[in-house]
């Protein structure tokens, strides 16, 4: 079978559309009669409710409805705990959901109170001042250590403190192994919080045919399925009653996978009304109502022996929920499992704590706590290296995994509830592919200490990660050969730009030897396609990929069998090539797929029994577990020492996520996530007071790197296929994301560790980083001064 | 406070004759009244540039002004860029490229290149990247727009 | 983040505009490029419930020189315009180095030179480079007419000496002396955003290369543009040597009672004081002793 898509750098699909603005978002649609809803929120990050006045605002002209926590009744329970905790043994956890609106009393900022729907936004949103809300405000706890402590404010008032869950895994046994070390490096991480800020804020439209009994939503979802299922559960319809669909999507990167209040709200006002109503996030509300990524504390220990193996590593952490944890442990499990990296890890210990604060919820964003786990571990091999007088890249040489370990089980139960098994890698070549395009060796060697004594502060940095990717339950595809010879391909995974009606289209259009441009994918609706989960944890391509091959490979199957019948030959004699299939060698005899597909779809005759009509297929597939991508990350940087800005001068990534599929594709995701990466590391914090109160909630202060901002990346890719699925292939949505922190720190440790600090010696333990930050680590003697 | 003000616009080269409320913002006015949802809405606070479109051939942030401040003025959004069945040379650059991901931020990148594109035909990467600096893009990292843009200008060489 | 509702005005005179500024006084905000006044309506953080378009009066916009060398800028004068304007480039060079740091291009086709000095951001380049260069301001209302200079109209945070009913319509820059340079340099997080600090310097030497007139101003450090008085006592009729310039310098950031915010301790904003303080005066120097 020939493979002229897979594996090349196809132009997308969906392009023409998008670059056109002919694509659907949700905030296009529009219908008939539409209403639009606004969100009274909370100012306040933690208050009692005394009451609600809307009187004042029912009476403004063109508002049509008003609805507090009163007028939802039933509707307003706590919501779905939407990832139940692993089968961990001693597992705590306290499940604490959102009401659609608060009731009692308000648990973070931003939290809704009531709703508005009007004839404009404009109108919805003056009628929100006039709404007086009785809040008396509660001491706020915004710090997780403060959270702990005796006497903090409780959250929940029914438990007994703050905590939320509290995990321990173990493999091996570190307290064991501890006294055998020749060294043992212990440091203090903290990492702090980010926002994913796609550019589309979240938006709903909800439309209620009553005549039909049927509900239609548009929705900026990442898993249009189960919001469909969450949707027809909550108001006790049939699944087929309702449809979800998630058009272009502006950018996921995983809080839109969350299910929100507002997806029960909209629906419900618009089933009351009868008219459709929408519902579109500002920025600023964004801020507060789409779920946070990031705070976590670690206490973490690594014992080596004098030649830089690693015996164990010892990881306490603390993981900021904010006021609720409706996503379960994803995050905190990413990080117990990706600390784990590429290395040979015999004894390690990890637990951690969940605790709730006053702030908005958090669920995972690109990398969900994987790059907690990387910067935990590459920052502790880099401390134990310059202990030990290793090189970097060595003593993690020393202690990778190699290609005859695997599968390697690590024992540690996973995002997906099994252990932690890594299928396939080659972690070496990696290392040695980006040393290699870097210049590593030339640089530590000669241009360094030639800058450096030009009193130029360059450093580098080397990082490497491992990812686990692609992982269950399963997705699902449905592929149709149509009587005009285009093969439609049906899926669950919605897309919010990796490219998906590419990369399903190169797989089913190898198979079926069709023109990539004449297989139409159709996603995210819920009329279309109803079995799935959605788009996350870097496992469309994987997941959704395998199963639209099965379905093409059954389809594959019925071409040649009814083409064989039809043609008379056997089946091993037929090509399928340009969108025909025919006798090897003699082309003329041969029947187009368009034509064959009418003669499968017979309007006379009698069908065999036990055959179905058409030239269609649905299959599904869902990998016995994760599969595993890795990579190394390099950098070189100038830090300009009278300003601490940081030039990044090349940017390496070589990365490993098995087949490729489509490298254009490929490296768009890793320039996205390594752009993400440096946002988060050196750009982007939230920063809040000691009352919870978010002090920069806009783009202007909430800093997303740009084109000034992020370099020119070099990137190489490795091959190392799993065995987990019939493509090979691995996920790489996140993968650029993942190591940036600890690539940082790493580089500007390197480039200003010349720096005379007195006395002290620079460490960076922590994320995020800026010019200030940098500037208060190099002058200890500043901090506290006016 | 409610009065309307009849307002002439011409949009992509066509007339349009609304009646607008003074505070609707032009990116509202352009994307829900003219039902031009190619021009998308980011942030309401003029940083994103999701929202950029030409005025009088000039970039300029279409949250940032009221719709009846374009009254008697010609406008381009992205719809007018290509002709046709034919994309337009920088949009088919993009596509060549892989310099658009989820598309949003796409329709303002191109608004914003266009004017420097015509006033800087042949630009350094460091100016093109300076241009780029004026919008926001989540998801592509900016590089394969940069490439978009020398594919464009190398191919006029 | 919708805009609340406001009467709406916009007059095509400078008269029809100042008699709406008499009747309206502090109810109404002026509309000019609307770059800083539109955001903080979208947020309702301002919510002003007359808005004064001036943006079709066409008697103030313009950019001309003066017989004496100097430059006469019209309010609404584009940001874009003064950018690419020769006359600029020509007779005010600090303000022509200063442009591109505004913001962006997309802000600078519509941001004015006269909205960004009523702002009065403290943040802000142009008031600060006003203030280098001892810009005077036209002040036009029924009452009649004044002209004030910037160290007089920049009074505190977002507050300067104009009137409610006062429309700023006129800014007039005076001719350098012989043997002038001056220079503008800026630290932001990206490029493009609001200054973490900057600094503006102006340095007239005299026939024997000894200063004869210097100023330093800084923005971001203050409630609004800072001029640092020491430098002209330092420098006065000194040779400015790398000595004299470190320790003028100095004096800035000893000088200043700089803020803490999200982006930068005072600490740090005084370190950059003296960093950047350094390098405008160095720079403004040298170009002093190559200009004719």
């Amino acid at each position: 079978m020939a493979t002229r898509y897979f594996g090349k750098p196809i132009r997308r699909n969906e392009d023409p559309r998008l670059l056109r603005g002919q694509a659907l978002f949700v905030d296009d649609v529009h219908r008939p009669g539409m209403l639009h809803m606004a969100v009274l929120r909370s100012d306040y990050a933690h208050a009692q409710i005394h009451g609600i006045d809307a009187k004042a605002a029912r009476e403004r002209p063109g508002v049509v409805a008003i609805y507090t926590a009163e007028d939802l009744g039933d509707l307003n329970q706590p919501g779905p705990l939407l990832v139940a905790p692993p089968p961990i043994d001693g597992l705590v956890f306290h499940t604490r959901t959102q009401r659609p609106l608060a009731v009692d009393k308000i648990r973070q900022v931003g939290e809704a109170l009531a709703v508005v729907v009007a004839e404009s936004r404009y109108v919805a949103e003056d009628a929100l001042a006039d709404i007086v809300v009785d809040l008396e405000p509660l001491d706020a706890v915004a710090d997780m250590e403060q959270a702990l402590a005796p006497n903090a404010p409780r959250i929940h008032e029914d438990l007994d403190d703050n905590l939320a869950a509290h995990v321990v895994q173990e493999k091996g046994s570190y307290a064991a192994i501890r006294e055998q070390a020749d060294v043992l490096i212990k440091r203090r991480f903290v990492y702090d919080r980010g926002t994913a800020a796609a550019l589309e804020n979240r938006g709903i439209v909800a439309d209620w045919d009553e005549k039909n009994q049927h509900l239609k939503v548009w929705d900026t979802t990442q898993a249009p399925i189960p919001v469909r299922n969450g949707l027809a559960a909550t108001f006790g319809l049939a699944e087929s009653q309702v449809q979800v669909i998630a058009p272009f999507i502006g950018g996921g990167f995983g809080p839109k996978i969350m299910f929100y209040p507002e997806e029960i709200l909209v629906p419900w006002i618009a089933m009351q009304l009868k008219r459709p109503v929408k519902w579109i996030e500002d920025r600023q509300e964004n801020f507060f109502a789409t779920t946070h990524e990031r705070a976590q504390i670690h206490d973490a220990e690594i014992a080596l022996t004098s030649d830089g193996r690693i015996l164990g590593v010892h990881d306490v952490f603390l993981h900021d929920s904010g006021a609720y944890d409706p996503y379960g442990l994803t995050g905190p499990l990413n990080t117990q499992c990706t600390l784990l990296g590429p290395y040979d890890i015999p004894n390690y210990y990890t637990e951690f704590s969940v605790v709730f604060t006053n702030k908005t919820i958090v669920t995972p964003y690109r990398g969900a706590g994987r790059q907690h786990g990387v910067f935990v571990m590459e920052r502790l091999l880099d401390f134990a290296a310059q202990e030990l007088g290793l090189d970097r890249v060595e003593i993690r040489r020393r202690n990778y995994l190699t290609p005859d370990d695997f599968p390697h089980n690590h024992e540690i139960i996973f995002q997906d509830f099994a252990p932690l098994v890594y299928d396939s890698g080659n972690y070496a070549p990696a290392l040695a592919r980006a040393a290699e395009m870097i210049g590593y060796e030339k640089f530590i060697n000669e241009e360094q200490p030639r800058l450096h004594a030009e009193g130029r502060y360059v450093g580098i940095g080397i990082v490497s990660y491992v990812e686990g990717t692609g992982i269950g339950p399963y997705e699902g595809a449905r592929v149709t050969v149509e009587p005009t010879g285009t093969v439609s391909v049906a899926t669950g995974v919605g897309t919010q730009g990796q490219g998906h009606f590419t990369v399903f289209a190169q797989v089913v259009a190898d198979l079926l030897g069709v023109d990539v441009t004449k297989v139409r994918v159709v996603t995210g609706d819920t009329n279309t396609f109803h079995w799935g989960t959605g788009t996350f944890a870097s496992r469309g391509a994987v997941v959704a990929g395998n199963a639209c091959h099965a379905a093409a490979q059954a389809v594959r199957t019925k071409i040649l069998k009814l083409a064989g019948e039809k043609l008379e030959v056997a089946e091993e004699d037929l090509v399928l090539e340009n969108g025909r299939v025919f006798v090897r060698g003699v082309p003329q005899r041969g029947i187009d797929l368009g034509d064959l597909a009418t003669q499968a779809n017979p309007l006379r005759g009698a069908v065999k029994p036990g055959t179905e009509p058409g030239l269609e297929a649905t299959s599904y597939f869902g990998p016995e577990r994760g599969a595993t991508a890795n990579g190394v990350h390099a950098m070189i940087v100038e830090v300009d020492p009278k300003t601490m800005l940081v030039d990044i001068q090349r940017y390496v990534v070589v990365h490993d996520c098995g087949k490729v599929i489509n490298p254009l594709i490929l490296e768009g995701q890793i320039h996205g996530g390594v752009a993400q990466g440096i946002g988060n590391v050196f750009y982007e914090q939230l920063v809040y007071d000691d009352q919870a109160q978010l002090l920069n909630a806009s783009f202007m202060d909430y800093l997303i790197p740009t084109a000034t901002d992020v370099p020119h990346m070099e990137t190489d890719h490795i091959e190392t296929p799993s065995p987990l699925n019939p493509l090979g292939v691995k996920g790489a949505g996140e993968a650029g994301a993942i190591p940036v922190g600890a690539l940082f720190a790493q580089a500007i440790e390197d480039a200003l560790g010349d720096v005379d600090l007195g006395g002290h010696n620079l460490k960076i333990c922590e994320m995020p980083l800026s010019p200030n930050r940098l500037f208060e680590l190099t002058h200890p003697e500043a901090r506290g001064a006016a | 406070m409610s009065a309307s003000y009849p307002i002439r616009v011409t949009v992509n080269g066509t007339v349009y004759e609304h009646t607008v409320e003074p505070r609707l913002l032009l990116s509202d006015f352009i994307r829900h009244e003219l039902d031009l949802t190619g021009t998308h809405v980011g942030c309401e606070h003029g940083v994103c540039g999701a929202c950029t479109i030409l005025l009088n051939g000039q970039a300029v942030r279409s949250c940032l002004l009221f719709a009846i401040q374009a009254d008697g003025h010609e406008m381009q959004t992205v719809e007018g860029l290509a002709d046709g069945d034919d994309l337009h040379p920088l949009q088919a650059a993009f596509r060549e490229t892989h310099a658009l991901q989820c598309g949003f931020c796409t329709p303002g990148f191109l608004m914003i290149l266009l004017p420097f594109l015509e006033a800087n035909p042949h630009p350094t990467e460091a100016e093109i990247r300076e241009v780029l600096s004026s919008n926001l893009c989540r998801c592509t990292g900016y590089q394969n727009i940069v490439k978009a843009v020398l594919k464009l200008v190398d191919g006029g060489k | 983040m919708k805009p609340p509702p406001f009467d709406y005005h916009a007059p095509e005179t400078t008269a029809e505009a100042l008699t709406l500024l008499a009747k309206y006084g502090y109810d109404a905000s002026i509309l000019a490029g609307g770059q800083s006044l539109v955001p903080t309506m979208n947020f309702r953080l301002a919510q002003p419930t007359v808005l004064i378009d001036i943006n079709r009066i066409p008697d103030l916009a313009f950019i001309r020189s003066a017989e004496d060398g100097g430059l006469h800028i019209g309010a609404m004068t584009r940001h874009r315009s003064a950018e690419l304007s020769p006359l600029v480039a020509e007779h005010a060079p600090l303000l022509h180095e200063t442009m591109p740091f505004i913001a962006h291009p997309p802000i600078r086709n519509r941001g004015t030179l006269g909205g960004s000095i009523a702002h009065a951001d403290p943040a802000a380049e142009l008031p600060a480079v006003m203030l280098a260069l001892n810009a005077q301001f036209r002040l036009q209302s029924q009452r009649g007419e004044r002209w004030i200079a910037a160290r007089d109209f920049f009074i505190g945070l977002f507050a300067t000496a104009r009137e409610p009913d006062e429309l700023l319509t006129e800014i007039a820059l005076a001719p350098l002396l012989p043997r002038t340079g001056c220079a503008f340099r800026e630290v932001a997080r990206r490029h493009g955003d609001y200054a973490l600090v900057g600094a503006a310097a102006v340095v007239a030497l005299d026939a024997q290369g000894r200063c004869e007139h210097a100023r330093l101003t800084l923005l971001s450090v203050g409630e609004g543009p800072v001029d640092v008085h020491a430098v002209y006592h330092l420098l006065s009729e000194e040779m400015p040597s790398a000595d004299v310039l470190r320790a003028a310098s100095e004096a800035a950031a000893r000088d200043i009672d700089p803020p803490a915010d999200i982006h930068a301790s005072a600490a740090y904003r005084r370190h950059l004081t003296r960093v950047l303080s350094e390098d405008v005066l160095t720079r403004a120097t040298a170009r002093a002793r190559g200009s004719h």
